[in-house]
């Protein structure tokens, strides 16, 4: 049952970083892709009608990680205290760069909010990155089964780690890239003329740094951490996360110059699915490991009694079909390329 | 340490009564703006339909600053009280769970509906985007209040081996019946507020003499609404909320009331300072009896007071307790007077033209938000010193491996952001009631009814 909820909400993370990760790189490239106040609508009116449900998946996964791993939402949210808060302040600039940018139509105002919505984005995309990189290189946690991390220490490894090191800013920097190149897609993907050209280059720019950025992720996690090939040792079922990541990076290498713009998106999001499943595949069963193998967090130790787990698997399935069938809807209603006249932004 | 809690508790207080005062109109503006659609759809009327659209806008000005100020709210039981996380996740993760999967979901998705898809959307397709987004922020506010009523009063629930509290009965917990009336007091609470501002904008243009036609649409439901769920705050659910506090939290009844020695017939106290360092109250002006016969119906009743219990399960801040309860029953009191007589005007006519009253309920847009605060800290330093009643106590639940330093940063930061929000927020609602419900001359109210007889 615990095994479930894993997955479960492996899976939510997932969706939200797919989701909300091309509303954040089209954030990433807003200022340089977007010179006009005419395109930097269109940028926002691409995003508007769903950043805010995309966000929800965040706050979902939030939730349900709480409910199915109660003991782990307590040990990570206090450990990751401030840049959990940056996070949280991030998120607040972004939402009302976006939201209160069309309300008053003067070009100081809506020049602050365009780099407030811009820079907030960028951090975030980093800040999301250097989250997954600590996960990945473990914790300070002991035998209480708390710990607290600082900023940052001395950027090394070392016994005292703070949230940001060598490792997990090489990270950020890989998720930075593989966003911008994700909502580069997207833009290209829902606009047209100058603006989805010059999104285009973006992403045709963004491809070398990804690819590079992906190898050396993949070399320094084997080096701080060659036991999280153990897994991959021991599931041959493990061999389809690189057969995907390669494939997807191929494809959008591939399918971005023919002008297959939505043939590009799917593989971008195919690339953020392979490369979170992976780190998912790899951690299992451990949930946030710490620096301090002993005192690892796993399913095991920090899952909710099981009579609530299996009476959340009633409703959570019932909510999730209706999310779905919410989100097919509203993509549905707004698909094809965007056209500025109608709502605001 | 003892900093450490005193500034991890200002630290929720402060975001979640910050946060409070936007989803307050929200829920109370989702119910009108349906009332709005639901006529503009069933008479084929489009001046309903711009009110409902003037209305959108401040809604989603309100939302975007409810949603930014609520992500924190789920963040916190994590990041400042992690033991308490850890002790009762296993039953309350449910609902914070729940209401993520099953309201934000719902809310978020048709609410961008609603906003930019009027062009797209069939009217009845409108209308229901409209009617998804009412029922997603009022299922929000039921699992907010079922998490409360926990804390209130536990339910559903057994202790695991680890000292854990874990969920034994799933519709025992969600239908705890502290939440019911506390659901239906708090929502009742919000529809006054989303009256009292649209009844309060109202009056403002017809003050001003400008977009009547719609300013009258406005008072008229904003009163109706507001004369309705006035008299429904007050009786029943106030009235049962109280038998329930009574029942179950007997010491958090006299501090509320400020009753320090138990008596029968015990009196009322409408105006009175609390002086908790001679146990009574200073200057007092009371109804004997009253407070006997308003908890059992009868005016020699035994109420225990203060002293019938240990003093270290007295709430903490008996004052601010005191406080909260009182100014919440005298605004609701004022509430139903004002609503009663607007009514009252708008049966004979006379509403529209009844200028002092325009101003009484132009000036009356502030109280519904210091009410609706006053009832939650009446409810939540009522708990106290409990953090889930009875089973663990405010000292033992918050992050002990966060340091007051760490919890005092991010409380200032969140003072200055919270603070550039609400100037924000503030100057863009004004910008919208300036710019009013249409253009004048582009109104569909000058081409369809040019006048209106009074």
């Amino acid at each position: 049952m615990a095994t479930l909820w894993f997955w479960i909400v492996a899976v939510m993370v997932t969706t939200y970083v797919v989701l909300d990760g091309f509303d954040l790189g089209a954030g990433a490239i807003y200022l340089l892709a977007a010179k006009t106040d005419e395109e930097r609508r269109r940028v926002l009116r691409a995003i508007g009608p769903v950043w805010d449900g995309n966000e929800v998946w965040l706050l979902a996964a939030g939730g349900t990680l709480y409910f199915a791993f109660p003991q782990l939402y307590a040990s990570s949210f206090s450990g990751f205290y401030l840049p959990l808060m940056i996070v949280l302040w991030l998120l607040m600039l972004r939402a009302i760069g976006i939201e209160f940018r069309a309300h008053v139509e003067n070009p100081v105002w809506q020049g602050f909010f365009d780099v407030i919505f811009s820079v907030s984005s960028i951090l975030l995309a980093m800040f999301f990155g250097a989250a997954l990189g600590n996960v990945v290189r473990g914790v300070p946690l002991d035998a209480t089964g708390y710990f607290f991390e600082p900023l940052w220490t001395t950027f090394k490894l070392g016994s005292q780690v703070g949230i940001l090191d060598w490792y997990t800013v090489l990270i950020g920097g890989m998720a930075l890239v593989t966003l911008t190149a994700h909502g580069s897609y997207y833009v290209a993907l829902k606009t047209d003329a100058d603006l989805g050209r010059r999104a285009r280059g973006f992403a045709l720019l963004c491809w070398p740094l990804q690819f590079f950025l992906t190898v050396s992720a993949m070399v320094a996690t084997y080096f701080i951490r060659p036991d999280i090939m153990t897994n991959y040792g021991d599931h041959p079922i493990g061999i389809l996360v690189p057969i995907v990541v390669v494939s997807s990076l191929a494809v959008m290498l591939w399918a971005n110059p023919q002008g297959k713009e939505k043939l590009a998106f799917l593989a971008s999001s195919l690339y953020i699915v392979g490369m979170m499943v992976g780190a998912a595949f790899a951690l299992y069963p451990v949930v946030l490991p710490a620096r301090d193998h002993q005192y690892d967090l796993t399913i095991y130790n920090t899952a909710a009694a099981s009579h609530g787990l299996s009476v959340g698997l009633v409703w959570w399935t019932f909510a999730a079909v209706l999310a779905l069938a919410y989100f097919a809807f509203v993509y549905r209603m707004f698909r094809g390329k965007v056209q500025l006249g109608e709502g605001h932004y | 340490m003892e900093s450490a809690l005193l500034i991890h508790r200002l630290h929720f207080a402060f975001t979640a009564t910050f946060h409070y005062l936007f989803p307050q109109l929200t829920m109370g503006l989702a119910l009108l703006i349906v009332a709005l659609k639901t006529i503009a759809w069933r008479r084929n009327d489009p001046v309903y339909n711009e009110a409902a659209r003037f209305w959108g806008k401040i809604f989603g000005i309100n939302f975007v600053l409810g949603v930014v100020t609520g992500i924190p709210m789920e963040f916190q039981f994590g990041t400042n009280w992690s033991v308490f996380s850890r002790f009762a996740g296993g039953v309350i993760g449910q609902t914070l769970a729940m209401e993520g999967m099953f309201a934000f979901f719902l809310e978020s998705a048709f609410l961008g509906l609603f906003l930019y898809g009027e062009k797209r959307l069939s009217p009845k397709a409108h209308w229901l985007s409209a009617v998804a987004v009412f029922v997603g922020s009022w299922l929000s506010g039921y699992f907010i209040i079922a998490t409360d009523a926990f804390m209130q009063h536990p339910v559903g629930y057994f202790t695991a081996a680890d000292g854990s509290l874990q969920l034994a009965s799933f519709w025992d917990f969600v239908l705890n019946p502290w939440a019911g009336w506390q659901y239906a007091h708090n929502m009742s609470g919000a529809a006054i507020t989303g009256a009292f501002i649209m009844t309060s904008v109202g009056a403002f243009y017809l003050l001003l003499g400008k977009w009547t036609t719609h300013a009258r649409i406005f008072v008229k439901a904003g009163v109706i609404a507001g004369c309705v769920f006035s008299v429904l705050q007050i009786f029943p659910t106030g009235d049962r909320q109280g038998k329930m506090v009574a029942d179950l939290q007997p010491v958090t009844l006299a501090a509320m009331e400020g009753l320090f020695q138990g008596q029968s017939g015990a009196p009322l106290v409408i105006l009175g300072q609390p002086n908790d360092q001679q146990s009574k109250i200073d200057n007092p002006l009371e109804v004997p009896g009253m407070l006997s016969m308003l908890t059992y119906k009868r005016w020699n009743a035994n109420v225990r007071g203060l002293d019938a219990f240990p003093k270290h399960d007295w709430p903490g801040n008996i004052p601010l307790l005191y406080y909260s309860y009182h100014i919440m029953v005298g605004l609701g009191t004022f509430f139903v007077a004002v609503m009663v007589i607007a009514l009252l005007l708008l049966w004979r006519g006379r509403l529209f033209q009844a200028k002092w009253m325009l101003w009484i309920l132009l000036l009356s847009a502030p109280f519904p938000y210091i009410a609706n605060t006053a009832g939650w800290m009446t409810a939540e330093l009522g708990r106290q010193p409990w953090l889930v009643y009875g089973l663990m106590r405010t000292e033992n639940g918050f992050s002990t491996v966060v340091s007051a330093g760490n919890s005092m940063f991010t409380l200032l930061g969140f003072m200055g952001m919270y603070t550039v929000l609400g100037i924000l927020g503030l100057f863009l609602l004004w910008r919208e009631i300036e710019r009013g419900p249409v253009d004048e001359h582009e109104s569909v109210s000058n081409l369809h009814r040019p006048t209106e007889a009074h």
